[in-house]
């Protein structure tokens, strides 16, 4: 390059020469285009208090709003929450002894509805202490086995017995399931009424019809054959729900919900919806109830609770009320800062020392 | 004499001792087998492969020596994998990453998939291992074509040259180069078809350097005429082991009758050079391959950590900690709640054997296992990310328009790709004078002959209209490129008139030149002198000073009249001054129509008028008259002391009086005039016919000199301007026309080169009509003037005249130098035949030698060059860059400390100085000049005293008007009335007196600092002493060889790409080309750059702590287990993809300020200079900001799902989710600018996530077990809760933040903040504003800052004197070695100058400059120490 550039310079009084130098050379002279020299139009905000402060008091309003909203949806829900491991004391300790694993025991619990439950009310077991999400707990699953397919091996020690059977399903947390019963009834002039209740329908579609599939096979038993009961499990898994086929095996909404895993120690589960229908049409009305809970799952070695609970939800969940006053705490936060910037504001343009300060 | 000879036996044995050695190596070599290839010997032997043929390769001593193939590349495709993975396993970050994901794989302690925690390192070290495989890749198709060039190799079979390979060249092959062809490997010269043997290079390949080298045939070959016949070579050559050195080359070589030539670089063709002006040239191959100079000298990209880096790289330890601090509450935790269970509950899964773990173990492996969990901790997409921005940052910086130099057709180059931060944090620069401040043209100002001074008016007329008029006058000087200058005014316009033909098409030329480049406001001046290498019209055109003029015409009528006239003495000094300015250099000759085309020899035309006979006798005669007494030793004999004829020397007395009396030498000069005119009747007619002859004579009349440094080519056109023109050069004869028309061929029997320790030239000529042997050399005045001849044994009146002439040409160089003019002093010297020939030979054994010989060399030339007849002095401009002053005050302004470091004149040096207003004229100087510690240590300590003093007081004064910044950095904010210039000396006696202390004490108070006479090696010294000792960020900039240890030793090397070659620019790690563009360089990108990296790190820890945090805080709800809520896959994602667009892009194009408003407020600067935006503060404070933000983003979701049947994944996604809005809104509020990049970045960033959530949540069923997020991001999309939480929660955690900034807009007193909102002003108010911002920031500093701009340049204004005078407390302290012995000395300011010359007297002035050597041998030096000594009574 340079040699060519001093080539032509000998030649500086020959205009045309300098020309053909300059055109067969291109010139490295960079593009002046907006983005090479960083003059692309920009918008450039400007935090002060003036440009700030529409904005703080929109976002006030908006969520004093959606807080009041919140708030007021929230206490519309019914929530009755029963613990049950106290009143079911003489259970747990039947439980605590690991020999009577297989052996029933049942307790009542009776409670009274002040008020009618209006709408649709789902039935919850909740438990305490309970650690779903302790991760070892969390990974000992096998979606494939879930499937239909082959077991493979995060489920270990929970895989197979010591003969070799596999066990179906696998995993810490199938060997754990909740196998609790819990019937409501109604105790309507002294004769206890069942609720009726759907035990399908509670879990996610795509899990009921996507993930979890049975084992082809033409009948239950046979898709299972060779495969095992977990230990903790009193029946196979094709006897999981021996009333409807569709609930059976690996497609039964219990073992469906318990394998989702919860976020929290302290977590419920949904367990059954009421059936709309007869006396149970709106709701569950006023009046006395009682639980009848088949007592298997031991809670006491952990140091656990077991709770039932019935609930209603509303468009924005649960009958949590945190949503709305975080809303609502943060819309007044905004507020607030709204109008002290607004005085910071006012203060600054009476001093009209604005700028040059 | 005894001297003298004990010298030469010295030499003689120095020379004895290696040979020996070589010879009993090389006994020893031949008895055994050379099986030891490269061991430990330092002499490599050669012999021609011809005899071995193909058959006996494996006898061939060549066999061991590399082969010319060269291979650039670091992998091949087997070993790229295992290499490169080795290579980036270098990286401790890297192997952090892999031990973690090793970890991963041990499965008591995982806590992800083990197979899916690899991908991040291998996504990371893949993109690393792509890009270093595509450069492979590249080096290796580059490698491939070079190997497979084509050159002539001589084959025995054949017996001719047949084309072979690069790659097939051998040691030891002989290969035949033709004319521009590139040379294949380091060829030693054999055979050149120029009848000289000479053979041209280019070597801008390797060094820039355009003009063409000169390479001898190894001597005993140059004499053959005939075609070199490999055949017949049976010489053995020695030379020394490859290295890097491209000056050096040393060996010899050994004929089969034992007879050694030696030879040097000067026989070396270099591989990569281009022959030139050579039909045919044929040599050994020497080195080859890899062991070329060229291959040695390929030193691959520089890389350098930064100051942010290393910030980062602290920070990072900081996180380290941060991560072990929250390991062990995990693990801490996780013992604790194991313990707690009596029973194991069936959560806690055994292992697969059923045995559960102590709660101790547990919590042991817990530790590891957190680590794998929060290694994002630790940013491993930081290293990436930062490269990436850089390179960026590069990008653009490169393609900036504004530090594109339309001359020189180049844009700035970035060499250095991962420091474009520390242009932002620059606190020290360091710059060179020559070609940095200055442009390195050099133009002939004027010069004093025999003691009489030429001030060449109309030449500074002409420079001064060169500045102003840009266009028209670029020619106007065009008219002396004819033999004999115009006899009259009359003439003299005409000839004007004639050169306006050419002018218009340089214009048009121009014009054309202009059109593709932008329009700028400010007009570039001088805008085509530098589209040349060396010589502009500006360099070119010197127009001669009238009186000299007159003179020399005299000199050449005179010796045309055979008359022996009155002024003769000084006119044959005279022409021996330009003479000598002709010859005494390495110029190379070229015609201007041809170009490239060396004129070697002289055309053989014969000027008509004057035959060769006729100016033969004239020489005679004049030397019969004058000379020969005087300057001929061959007839004084061993004394070469001059004598003159007693009547030369009293009219030349009086001629000396009189320009005693008025120093302007006006008079003198119209005393001249008048003898002028009467000699110009007297030769009217024989003058026209000389002229006349010479005009008509077909000479080119326009040569082209290529000079290695600008000052020699300068010197040859002003001896050009007076009709002393070079017409040919050879190594062997220089050819010069003289005004009478004449060619002279003088035969050149030795050119000692010049080296910056000798500090001088010589040539060695015979003059071919005298016969005489004569000595030309010029050099720096301090070292000529101690070598002149010594006067003591010549005639009183002869000596008494020499003294006078070098008192006066000693007073003439101090103002030269007063006026920043660069001083080179012409002397001469003719030897006698026999102490020449003595003298020769011990030079030839001096060449011989292959060890030490370059000690050997230089002593043979300091023994020539001794008792030198002084025959003048020259002044050279340099002319200062365009912009310089400004882009000084600006960074000034900008906080910066300007040092300059030259190897300049002190004169000169400060001139340059006060005129580009790095010094003001109210300034305080100090000068020290001392060679004594002690001296030296009383002087520092006084000064410092004194501003102290000075300091303290004004002080409280600065406090009241703010000025101060409140930084507590260790340099307390200079003063800025104080100067200080030290020189060389000085500072060896600092550094070596261990004075560093209280030097460092005293440059921090100081404005400016300016080192004079000091060597590469010291200029390094000083960097690395202020970068070790304040800690401060350096930048140093220069452009020629001397400052690459300077570049190198600093944390910023700038090269300019100027006219000294490249040395300097492949040293940097950023060339511009003109000095200017560090303003903009500095000022705009080096705060961008820092201000967005800085920015964009400390975002990254922002975000890899908030991010990483969530997972912790999940940690306490689920048994410290190192469960995760967050699906792996969207873990990796959320940082590899989703939000690692918007934090590159801000990196590489955000804007915090303006360019316009950086430029007119430097001091933005400050702001990355004091790392305000990425110091320690603002780092806790964003780690407390992502704890803070982590928090809400885990708890908001925490406790609105508390107590529900929500699942881990389903809880994890909005928390995901959230994070991410938080995330990106809180660039979003860094951001400065906003274009539609951003925008699309931002939007294209959250749409990416939740696309890929979608699908992937969508498809994996079974995918990535044992856990996977199925249907997880569709579910929640339909829940009013997900969309609730997705809006409070960025607006909770970003809300302070945001509350902040908008208190920090509205009450910020920061720059910065200012700026911004100067940025939205309309034009016209923001120009408002900037002055007020301006002046009330400066309030003092402006003072003084505007009064130096009053002053356009600061040396005709005499009118600053009295003041100075009067307020010595203002004024300039002055401070020398004599200190001590006058104690008034301390505040004595120099007195008015009451000269004629338009200076404004010496603040500086170094009496006595040489008076330490004078202590030492007094008796040498005498005459010496007085002369200075005079010159310093004026000063002072």
């Amino acid at each position: 390059m340079r040699r060519e550039r001093s080539g032509v310079n000998k030649q500086y009084s020959f205009p045309t020469v300098r020309t053909q130098g300059e055109e067969t050379r291109p010139s490295r002279c960079p593009d002046n285009s907006a983005f090479k020299q960083q003059k692309l139009p920009a918008w450039k905000p400007q935090l002060s208090t003036a440009t700030v402060l529409p904005g703080f008091f929109l976002t006030g309003a908006f969520c004093l709003a959606v807080g009041v909203c919140l708030i007021l949806s929230a206490n519309s829900v019914r929530d009755v929450q029963i613990d049950y491991s106290d009143k079911c004391s003489d259970c747990s300790k039947f439980r605590e002894n690991s020999s009577n694993w297989n052996k029933e025991c049942h307790c009542s619990v009776n409670f009274t509805l002040k008020e009618d439950i209006l709408g649709d009310v789902f039935m919850y077991y909740g438990l305490q202490n309970f650690y779903q999400n302790h991760r070892r707990y969390v990974i000992s699953r096998s979606d494939a086995q879930l499937l239909g397919r082959n077991v493979n091996s995060y489920c270990a020690p929970f895989t197979a017995y010591r003969n070799g059977t596999p066990m179906a399903p696998c995993g810490a947390i199938a060997n754990s399931m909740f196998n609790d019963t819990i019937d409501l009834f109604y105790n309507l002039n002294s004769s206890a009424i069942q609720v009726p209740v759907l035990k399908t329908g509670n879990s996610w579609w795509t899990d009921k019809n996507v993930k979890f599939r049975n084992p082809k096979s033409y009948n239950l038993s046979s898709a299972f054959a060779g495969t095992a009961r977990p230990p903790y499990w009193h029946k196979p898994v094709y006897l999981l729900d021996e009333e409807d086929e569709r609930n059976n095996g690996y497609v039964n909404e219990d073992l469906i919900i318990w394998m989702r895993v919860s976020a929290f120690a302290t977590f419920r589960n949904l367990y059954r919806r009421v059936k709309r229908i007869r006396q149970f049409a709106d709701g569950l009305p006023a009046g006395n109830y009682t639980f009848r809970i088949a007592y298997n799952f031991p809670v006491t070695k952990f140091k656990g609770r077991k709770h039932v609970i019935l609930s209603t939800v509303v468009w924005s969940g649960g009958s949590n009320p945190f949503l709305g006053i975080a809303y609502v705490v943060s819309g007044t936060a905004a507020t607030l800062t709204g109008f002290v910037i607004t005085a910071i504001h006012l203060k600054l343009r009476k001093k009209k020392t604005y700028f040059q300060k | 004499m005894i001297w003298k000879k004990h010298f030469f036996k010295e030499t003689c044995c120095r020379c004895a001792a290696p040979d020996t050695e070589i010879q009993n190596e090389e006994l020893e070599k031949r008895g055994k087998v050379k099986k030891r290839k490269k061991k430990n010997e330092n002499k490599r032997v050669i012999i021609s492969n011809l005899p071995f043929g193909s058959k006996k390769r494996k006898e061939n001593p060549n066999r061991y020596y590399d082969s010319n193939k060269i291979k650039t590349t670091k992998y091949t495709i087997l070993t790229f994998f295992p290499k490169n993975i080795y290579e980036q396993f270098h990286r401790f970050a890297n192997i952090y990453f892999v031990v973690i994901a090793l970890l991963n794989f041990v499965p008591v302690v995982n806590a992800f998939q083990p197979e899916v925690s690899v991908i991040p390192i291998c996504v990371i070290m893949a993109i690393t291992a792509i890009k270093d495989a595509w450069e492979d890749f590249r080096r290796y198709k580059l490698d491939k074509e070079i190997n497979h060039m084509g050159c002539y190799v001589y084959n025995r079979e054949e017996r001719a040259y047949v084309e072979k390979c690069w790659k097939d060249v051998r040691v030891g092959d002989f290969v035949q180069l033709q004319c521009n062809e590139t040379i294949p490997a380091d060829i030693l010269l054999l055979y050149s078809s120029d009848q000289n043997g000479i053979c041209h290079l280019e070597t801008a390949n390797l060094d820039g350097e355009t003009n063409l080298k000169q390479r001898h045939v190894v001597m005993g070959f140059s004499s053959q005429n005939t075609l070199f016949e490999p055949e017949f070579f049976q010489n053995s050559i020695i030379c020394e082991m490859p290295n890097n050195d491209l000056n050096k080359f040393k060996g010899y070589m050994e004929q089969p009758n034992h007879e050694r030539i030696g030879f040097n670089i000067e026989s070396l063709l270099l591989r990569g050079c281009t022959i030139r002006n050579t039909e045919a040239a044929v040599g050994i191959v020497i080195y080859a391959g890899h062991e070329t100079k060229a291959m040695l000298n390929n030193n691959g990209p520089r890389y350098k950590r930064s100051k942010i880096e290393r910030r980062m790289n602290m920070d990072i330890f900081l996180c380290v900690g941060l991560l072990f601090m929250m390991c062990l509450v995990g693990a801490v935790g996780h013992g604790i709640w194991t313990g707690n269970f009596s029973e194991h509950p069936p959560y806690d899964v055994p292992d697969e054997n059923g045995n559960f773990l102590s709660p101790v173990l547990a919590g042991f492996y817990m530790f590891l296992t957190m680590i794998i969990l929060l290694q994002v901790l630790i940013p491993i997409s930081l290293y990436v990310s930062i490269e990436l921005v850089k390179l960026g940052q590069v990008f653009l910086i490169h393609n900036d328009i504004d530090l594109y130099d339309e001359e020189a057709d180049l844009p700035i180059q970035c060499r250095a790709l991962n420091i474009t931060e520390d242009l932002g944090q620059i606190q020290y620069i360091f710059s060179d004078k020559t070609g940095t401040l200055t442009e390195n043209k050099m133009v002939f100002r004027r010069c004093t002959v025999d003691g009489i001074e030429f001030s060449h008016q109309e030449n500074a007329r002409r420079l001064e209209n060169h500045k102003d008029l840009d266009l028209d006058d670029e020619d106007f000087a065009k008219f002396q490129h004819f033999s004999l200058p115009p006899m009259n005014t009359e003439r003299q316009a005409t000839y004007k008139q004639r050169t306006m033909k050419p002018l218009g098409r340089c214009q048009s030329a121009r014009a054309h030149f202009q059109g593709h480049t932008r329009s700028r406001s400010l007009g570039r001046r001088d805008s085509n002198q530098s589209q040349v290498a060396f010589s502009s019209t500006i360099e070119k055109d010197v127009t001669p000073d009238r009186r000299l003029l007159r003179r020399v015409r005299e000199a050449a009528l005179q010796t045309e009249n055979l008359s022996p006239f009155i002024h003769m003495k000084t006119s044959t000094s005279l022409t021996d001054f330009f003479l000598a300015l002709a010859i005494c250099n390495t110029v190379l000759v070229s015609t201007a129509t041809e170009p490239r085309q060396r004129v070697t020899v002289p055309p053989p035309i014969k000027p008509s008028g004057i035959t060769l006979e006729k100016i033969h006798q004239i020489f005679q005669r004049l030397k019969l008259a004058s000379l020969s007494q005087s300057f001929s030793s061959s007839q004084s004999g061993s004394d070469l002391g001059a004598s003159f004829s007693a009547k030369n020397t009293e009219e030349h007395l009086a001629a000396l009086d009189c320009c005693d009396n008025d120093d302007s030498c006006c008079a003198s000069g119209r005393g001249d005039e008048l003898q002028g005119k009467g000699s110009t009747d007297i030769g009217s007619a024989s003058l026209d016919e000389v002229f006349k002859s010479v005009t008509n004579s077909s000479l080119p009349t326009d040569f082209c000199y290529e000079a290695e440094s600008p000052d020699e080519a300068a010197l040859v056109y002003a001896a050009q301007a007076y009709s002393f023109t070079l017409v040919s050069r050879t190594p062997e004869q220089v050819t010069v026309r003289l005004p009478q028309g004449t060619l002279l061929t003088f035969d050149i029997l030795y050119t000692l080169g010049f080296d910056s320790v000798r500090k001088r030239m010589s040539v060695v000529v015979r003059h071919p009509l005298t016969k005489e042997i004569v000595v030309y050399t010029k050099g720096a005045d301090s070292v000529i003037m101690d070598l002149l001849e010594d006067s003591a044994k010549a005639d009183i009146s002869a000596e008494k005249r020499m003294k006078r002439i070098k008192e006066k040409t000693q007073k003439h160089l101090d103002y030269y130098a007063r006026d920043g003019l660069r001083t080179l002093c012409i002397a001469k010297k003719v030897l006698n035949e026999d102490d020449f020939q003595k003298w020769a030979n011990f030079r030839r054994e001096a060449e011989a030698a292959i060890d030490n010989r370059d000690e050997l060399l230089m002593e043979t030339a300091q023994h020539l060059e001794t008792k030198l007849t002084l025959l003048g002095a020259t002044g050279i401009e340099d002319r200062l860059q365009d912009g310089v002053p400004d882009t000084i005050a600006a960074l000034r302004e900008a906080g910066i400390q300007i040092w300059v470091l030259t190897g300049d004149k002190q004169e000169t040096a400060v001139n340059i100085a006060y005129s580009c207003k790095l010094l003001n004229q109210r300034d305080t100087v100090f000068t020290i000049n001392t060679e004594n510690k002690e001296t030296c240590e009383s002087l520092l300590n006084l000064t410092l005293e004194e501003v102290r003093k000075n300091y303290e007081v004004e002080k409280p004064q600065r406090k009241i008007f703010g000025i101060i910044p409140t930084s507590f950095s260790a340099s307390e904010a200079p003063s800025a009335e104080f100067g200080l210039v030290v020189d060389g000396r000085t500072l060896n006696v600092i550094f070596q007196g261990g004075l560093e202390e209280q030097f460092l004490a005293l440059t921090k108070h100081c404005r400016s600092v300016l080192c004079c006479r000091s060597t590469p090696l010291q200029k390094s010294m000083v960097v690395k002493l202020i970068r070790r000792k304040l800690k401060v960020m350096t930048l140093s900039i220069g452009d020629g060889a001397n400052d690459v240890s300077m570049i190198q030793a600093a944390d910023v090397g700038i090269g300019i790409s100027g006219q000294e070659g490249m040395q300097a620019v492949m040293a940097s790690d950023f060339a511009i080309s003109r000095f200017k563009h560090l303003k903009k360089l500095l000022l705009v990108h080096g705060h961008w750059c820092y201000a967005r990296l800085a920015k964009m790190v400390i975002y990254f820890f922002y975000k890899n702590v908030s991010y990483v945090n969530l997972l912790f805080w999940y940690q306490f709800f689920c048994g410290f287990s190192g469960s995760t809520m967050i699906d792996y896959w969207q873990m990796i994602f959320f940082n590899l993809f989703f939000t690692s667009m918007p934090p590159l892009l801000f990196g590489v194009l955000d804007k915090d300020v303006s360019a316009e408003t950086l430029l007119s407020l430097p001091k933005l600067y400050k702001n990355g200079q004091n790392s305000e935006i990425y110091k320690l503060s603002t780092f806790i404070i964003t780690m407390l900001d992502a704890f803070y933000q982590s928090l809400i983003c885990f708890f908001v979701p925490y406790l609105a799902y508390k107590d529900s049947d929500i699942d881990v994944f389903s809880f994890g996604n909005p928390i995901n989710t959230i994070a991410l809005l938080t995330i990106l809104l809180h660039q979003a509020l860094e951001m400065k600018t906003w274009t539609l990049f951003h925008l699309v970045t931002m939007v294209g960033s959250v749409v990416f996530y939740l696309v890929f959530s979608l699908i992937y949540n969508a498809t994996c069923v079974v995918c990535n077990p044992p856990t996977n997020p199925y249907w997880i991001m569709e579910r929640q999309l339909s829940d009013s809760t997900f969309y609730l939480l997705c809006l409070i929660t960025p607006v909770i955690a970003l809300l302070p933040r945001f509350f902040i900034f908008a208190l920090r807009g509205t009450f910020g007193a920061s720059l910065i903040l200012k700026a911004q909102q100067l940025d939205k002003l309309p034009k016209g108010q923001q120009d408002l504003e900037i002055q007020k911002l301006r002046s009330s920031k400066q309030t003092t500093s402006a003072a003084a800052v505007s009064h130096g701009d009053t002053e356009t340049q600061g040396l005709s204004t005499s009118d600053v004197n009295p003041l100075r005078k009067q307020t010595p407390e203002e004024g300039y302290c002055f401070f020398n070695r004599w200190a001590e012995e006058e104690s008034t000395a301390t505040d004595s300011s120099a007195g008015p100058f009451s000269g004629h010359y338009p200076l404004v007297p010496s603040r500086v002035a170094n009496p006595g400059q040489n008076s330490g050597k004078l202590t030492k041998d007094n008796a040498n030096n005498f005459n010496h120490g007085s002369h200075r000594r005079s010159v310093s009574a004026v000063t002072l």
